[in-house]
């Protein structure tokens, strides 16, 4: 038997809709589980890559400081890292706050909104801090392979993966490339 | 009579290499460009080469001998740059855009395999124009192929569209004082209302009319659909 | 709403100065933007109205000439130019020292509204540096000195016209007379030997002496002329007096001493190829030549040189108009300058067709630089040998050379073509000498060792342009400026040149601020051939040439400045952490972020 690939996946400033879509190929997740086993993911509940993790999955774009220290320790650990979807690709909608002046967001929300009980800008040092800008994962790391889409489809993580795993290139055919 | 790629093409007089292309049914990708209207050649999508130059396919004269590659790898290499290009240069989030499915700067990205935009993004400051009771204008999405500037100075005979500004700072502008929609004469029924490519300007509510799936290039490339947009033209062309 | 009414009979006067002609457009802006410091916002109608221009238009062209601006300037206006040149002669210190002297920040306008100061791309003056502009009048020699008499002007608010001329001088500094330079033409004495001798022995003459296009392309005077003869209908001669290229001078020296002959090389050329009427297309930095130009033109029609019946030749009638540019380096191209003669957007046209078929208002057109007509005249008058058996077989006659940067004497120089770089190094005073970028930002950073190479369109070709960098220099800072200077003046029109010079610029910055990787110089080396394969024109063609021509000559140079790491960010991690540490009032650990790839 081959060495299994580990894999880990994570959601950076993301919505958790890849790894939703990801599910979405349903029993073919047996397959998987006889050929990979998971290891940092929010589907496995474990905190932090072990030190070598074949495959990296990072949905979402980096809109604060711990977005930043979990893609380093993703692509520390990873040998493979694969941005998915549109948020670790562009930003994604994330990145639409990227018109408005970060202080006049953080103004918006917690000192000027209808309502305010005693305004205050969070600063609690548990509290990640957000960057100026929301970025795409590219700017900050090498990555090695994109799945594009809001979200990538089943079959494009199915077929990626499977490329993957079979020691192939991975490639895409056109029915599997969507922006949305 | 010239070679594209290997094949033998006939041309009329008159003809760029992209009519004569387009009339034996030869895609070479392009967003600025529609046989409707005057070729502009700024997108350089169409960039073929000829004897050995670089030229914009849409506005190149063909001519008797011509030794031309269009599906290369060094120019489809090119073609995916420039796609990136445009993506980074504006705020395209397709998920939030109703052209979704139905754009052409999509359909190019499709076609020619692109996965990331490569480039880091410009996220630049545009003025979004929803003035207009009818017709909305995100610039946001603008590729400035000036196709609505043509559209609307050659068809609708009103000069509705301009482009302003300089280099990166380049931007559509509206033919009224205010620099809003609302105060130019442009109608809903304006070809200049329909012919983006992209999502910069669409009609009012008539988004995501057809579902995931069922769009425009869903399953048909961008380039079969416009060898066939070229064919209904001609003909309805033909018939005038 | 008096003041209001008055504005739009300011308005409407210069307008009819004009005849509301809309290819007079650009003109009409220029003359509004000296009245109000501004393009305000109530004059665009009003011009879109007379004009019959659309207002969208009038907005594109106004936002396309870094001359015209809508925001309010002050009624000093101070530009520095920013040129490489200028540069090395210290000219960012001295911004910053105008900017304090004055109490305003640059790009912006003092709340007063008296002054304004910013940067401008080169102004032709890269022999007497740091030089600048004060209401488009050029001002050589910036010192801390010469700043303090401008500031103390300023606050004294004294009128630009009182100001002392001493601080306006400008010298020619030609330090090496040739064959143009020395020849005396006596006043319509070419024109007069043109019309006798006829259209075909003078387009004979300009073959025989083998003068090619001296902007820098050396396309064959002799064929353009004839091409543009063959066509049917009304012809139009251009004279491109847009030299924008940094660190190029001549024209300025050849409109100053030499202006007759070039115009009467424009009007032998109209002779020759029946044009009825002329342009000189002067660019906006240039301004200051004007009056003393159009003094020149009254003289020539005085004395029947221009006019109706030149020279008493029934039938030839040939006038020249003066259009003045408004900061746009894309202009010298020349379907560019033709569409800027329309009074629209300087946008490069799609060729073909040339200019010789269909150019000015889609009339054949011949365009040709100062130069280039200067030396018609000449050849006219003393025949085509006469010029053929200077300089080299593929290159016939002289070239002249704007030479600046690090030299004793900087100034005109004028060569046969083939003369050695070694050669023209000793003439002027280079010592030590790094590297030359010959042809401007367009052209090449050449190296020591090829100083034996020559100046011929066979080899190293340039419209004039020579900046001489000593060992002092930093190579990767001048390809930055000379990057930064392409983004700048890239019009838009395509795809390549207008969002590539941008990420090419950024990029070349990452890498000269310290955070680019070896993967970081091979995109450079990417984007930089696919700008230069993708690009609509020349400018955007020769973009990445300052990139691409030092990468290959210095690459360890590039090498030096790179990290060891394998990936460096694209932007300061930490910094973008700044605003969220103000508004939070936080510096813990976790408030930073390592800066440093991985």
């Amino acid at each position: 038997m081959a060495t299994r690939l580990k894999v880990a996946t994570t959601s950076l400033a993301g919505c958790f809709g890849c790894h939703m879509s990801f599910l979405d190929i349903d029993e073919r997740i047996l397959q998987l589980a006889e050929i990979a086993d998971f290891d940092r993911s929010p589907l496995t509940d474990i905190k932090h890559c072990s030190e070598s993790v074949d495959i990296g999955l990072i949905e979402g774009g980096l809109c604060n400081a711990e977005n930043v220290h979990t893609l380093r320790e993703f692509r520390k650990s990873c040998r493979i890292l694969v941005a998915v979807g549109a948020c670790a690709i562009n930003g994604g909608l994330p990145a639409m706050r990227n018109h408005i002046k970060l202080e006049d967001c953080l103004n918006e929300a917690y000192l000027d909104g209808y309502n305010t009980l005693n305004p205050q800008i969070p600063n609690d040092v548990e509290l990640p801090l957000l960057l100026n800008k929301v970025h795409p994962i590219h700017e900050v790391v090498k990555v090695d392979y994109f799945l594009p889409g809001c979200p990538p489809s089943a079959d494009t993580f199915w077929k990626f993966l499977t490329d993957l795993a079979s020691g192939n290139e991975p490639s895409l055919p056109y029915d599997l490339i969507h922006y949305d | 009579m010239f070679n594209l790629d290997g094949q033998v093409i006939p041309f009329q007089e008159g003809d760029t290499i992209m009519d004569a292309a387009m009339r034996a049914g030869v895609y070479i990708p392009h967003l600025c460009h529609d046989p409707e209207f005057t070729p502009h050649g700024s997108c350089k999508l169409c960039t073929v080469k000829v004897n050995g130059r670089n030229c914009s396919a849409c506005t190149f004269p063909a001519a008797a001998n011509q030794t031309v590659f269009n599906n290369s790898e060094e120019l489809n290499e090119i073609r995916l740059t420039l796609t990136q290009m445009l993506f980074v240069e504006g705020n395209h989030f397709c998920p939030s855009c109703e052209k979704s499915g139905n754009c052409q700067l999509q359909g190019v990205g499709y076609e020619l395999g692109m996965l990331d935009t490569h480039f880091p993004l410009f996220y630049p400051q545009r003025q979004m124009d929803a003035s207009h009771p009818d017709i909305l204008l995100d610039r946001d999405r603008c590729i400035l192929c000036s196709l609505c500037v043509r559209a609307s100075r050659d068809v609708d005979g009103k000069n509705v569209f301009a482009i302003s500004g300089r280099g990166i700072h380049s931007e559509l502008v509206v033919n009224a004082e205010s620099g809003l929609l609302e105060d130019t004469d442009l109608s809903a029924d304006d070809r200049a209302a329909h012919i983006c490519p992209v999502g910069a300007i669409i009609v009012k509510r008539h988004g995501f009319e057809a579902p995931i799936g069922e769009r425009l290039f869903d399953h048909q490339t961008v380039g079969e659909w416009s060898l066939d947009q070229f064919d209904t033209g001609e003909q309805a062309w033909q018939r005038d | 709403m008096g003041t209001d009414t008055m504005h739009v009979e300011i308005i409407r006067n210069t307008l009819a100065r004009h005849r509301a002609e809309p290819t007079r457009l650009l003109q009409i802006l220029r003359d509004v933007q000296d009245h109000f410091h501004q393009i305000p916002s109530f004059a665009m109608p009003v011009i879109a109205e007379e004009t019959g221009v659309p207002i969208a238009q009038v907005r594109g062209v106004t936002e396309f000439y870094s001359f015209l601006s809508t925001a309010k300037q002050g009624r000093f206006h101070l530009l520095v130019s920013d040129s490489i040149s200028d540069h090395l002669l210290g000219s960012r210190d001295i911004a910053a020292y105008l900017s304090q002297k004055l109490g305003v920040a640059i790009g912006q306008t003092r709340p007063d509204e008296r002054v304004s100061v910013d940067y401008t791309s080169c102004t032709g003056l890269c022999d007497q540096g740091p030089a600048g502009l004060v209401n488009g009048h050029w001002i050589p020699h910036l010192t801390h000195a010469r700043i303090d008499r401008i500031a103390d002007l300023i606050e004294r608010d004294i009128a630009l016209s009182e100001w002392p001329e001493e601080l306006f001088l400008v010298d020619d500094n030609i330090h090496k007379h040739g064959l143009l330079l020395n020849s005396e033409l006596p006043l319509g004495a070419a024109l007069r030997k043109g019309l006798q001798q006829g259209a075909d022995a003078t387009l004979a003459a300009i073959e025989k002496s083998g003068l090619r296009g001296r902007g820098g392309a050396g396309f064959p005077t002799a064929g353009k002329w004839r091409f543009c003869r063959q066509e049917a209908g009304e012809h139009i001669v251009v004279c491109n007096a847009d030299e924008g290229e940094p660190g190029t001078f001549k024209d300025r020296v050849l409109l100053n001493q030499y202006a007759h002959g070039v115009f009467e090389g424009m009007t032998i050329c109209a002779a020759t190829i029946g044009a009825n009427k002329g342009f000189l297309y002067l660019r906006g930095e240039y301004r200051h030549l004007r009056p003393q130009l159009e003094a020149i033109l009254n003289t020539r029609r005085e004395q029947q040189l221009l006019g109706a019946d030149i020279v008493g030749q029934a039938g030839f009638d040939f006038d020249i108009e003066i259009h003045l540019g408004a900061g746009a380096y894309i202009c010298g191209e020349e379907s560019a300058l033709i569409e800027s003669l329309e009074g629209k957007r300087g946008v490069p046209r799609n060729r073909p067709p040339y200019p010789v078929t269909s150019g000015y208002l889609g009339k054949p057109t011949v365009v040709n630089n100062v130069e280039t007509f200067l030396a018609a005249a000449l050849i006219t008058l003393h025949g085509g040998e006469w010029f053929a058996v200077h300089g080299t077989g593929k290159s016939c006659g002289t070239k002249i050379l704007s030479i600046c940067g690090d030299c004793a004497n900087p100034g005109i120089y004028e060569y046969p073509f083939g003369v050695t770089i070694r050669e023209i190094l000793q003439d002027c005073g280079a010592e030590n000498t790094q590297g030359i970028q010959v042809g401007g930002p367009s052209g090449t950073f050449i190296g020591a060792n090829e100083f034996n190479r020559t100046l011929a369109f066979e080899d190293l070709a340039t419209g004039g342009s020579f900046i001489v960098f000593d060992q002092t220099r930093n190579v990767l800072e001048i390809a930055r400026n000379f990057t930064h200077f392409f983004a700048h003046e890239s019009c838009g029109f395509c795809t390549p040149c207008r969002v590539g010079t941008s990420l090419l610029r950024n990029l070349l910055d990452k890498i000269c601020d310290g955070h680019g990787t070896a993967g970081d110089m091979l995109e450079l080396s990417r984007l930089a051939t696919q700008i230069k394969h993708a690009s609509h024109c020349g400018l955007g063609q020769t973009a990445s040439n300052p990139v691409l021509s030092t990468l290959e000559r210095f690459p360890e140079i590039y090498q030096a400045h790179l990290k060891t790491t394998t990936f460096e960010p694209g932007f300061n991690l930490d910094k973008a952490l700044e605003t969220s540490r103000r508004l939070t009032g936080r510096d813990d650990a976790q408030a930073h972020l390592e800066t440093e790839g991985m």
